[in-house]
């Protein structure tokens, strides 16, 4: 189900405050976050952030498709690399 | 006699069952079409006026996206979802569950059909 209409969408404030900063001196700079949960709403367009993934932070572009969904849903939390093969299980972690 | 969005047309059937047969028109955007466009749904697709026919094809055309530009869109949705890298779309990539559903069992549907792996069994959850 999906979020109260009446709260919009969630996005953490820290982070957005810190892009809404960028926003006003003119952007560039890569946003480093952990917040996966963040909505992604009109103004984070066009910036570049490094969402953690439990592991390392994937850098995602965001483009106007992206809007609406959630920062999390760019950075996958799970490797997988298909069953058997040993070679490519040996080359799994960097 | 009775084509309506291309390609359909059984006979025999109820205009209420009949219009199912589109792609896109279920039974109950069937019955509210019927409704608006005052035909009975009980009557059967061959007794139909041509004018009634006509009146039923107005609706769909102006109100309903069906068949061809239906599946269009249906598949542009997921090529957005696969384009811009999310979760979702890499499940559809990798002909997985998207909504979250589990994948140790069950999931035939989007798995297709069983591939049987030598050296596994007995274990919990994989069950036959």
């Amino acid at each position: 189900m999906g979020r109260s209409k009446k709260k919009g969408p969630y996005v953490d404030p820290k982070l957005l405050k810190k892009v809404l900063e960028l926003n006003e001196k003119g952007e560039k700079r890569v946003i480093k976050t952990w917040s996966r949960r963040s909505t992604i709403i009109p103004e984070f367009v066009g910036h570049t952030f490094a969402v953690y993934n439990g592991r390392k932070f994937i850098p995602v572009y965001v483009t106007e498709l992206m809007i609406g969904h959630k920062l999390g849903e760019f950075a996958p939390t799970r490797t997988f690399h298909g069953h058997g093969d040993e070679k490519k299980k040996a080359k799994v972690k960097k | 006699m009775a084509r309506i969005a291309g390609v359909d047309l059984p006979k025999d059937k109820r205009v209420e069952i009949a219009l199912t047969y589109i792609f896109g028109i279920g039974k109950s955007s069937s019955k509210k079409i019927l409704e608006k466009a005052g035909v009975d749904p009980n009557k059967r697709v061959k007794d139909l006026t041509p004018e009634e026919v006509g009146r039923i094809r107005d609706i769909i055309d102006k109100e309903y996206k069906v068949e061809g530009e239906l599946r269009k869109e249906i598949a542009m949705n997921i090529k957005r979802l696969i384009d811009i890298g999310c979760y979702r779309g890499l499940r559809h990539l990798a002909g997985l569950p998207v909504r979250g559903q589990r994948t140790r069992t069950n999931a035939r549907t989007r798995k297709g059909p069983r591939k049987t792996v030598p050296g596994r069994g007995k274990k919990r959850g994989a069950k036959k």
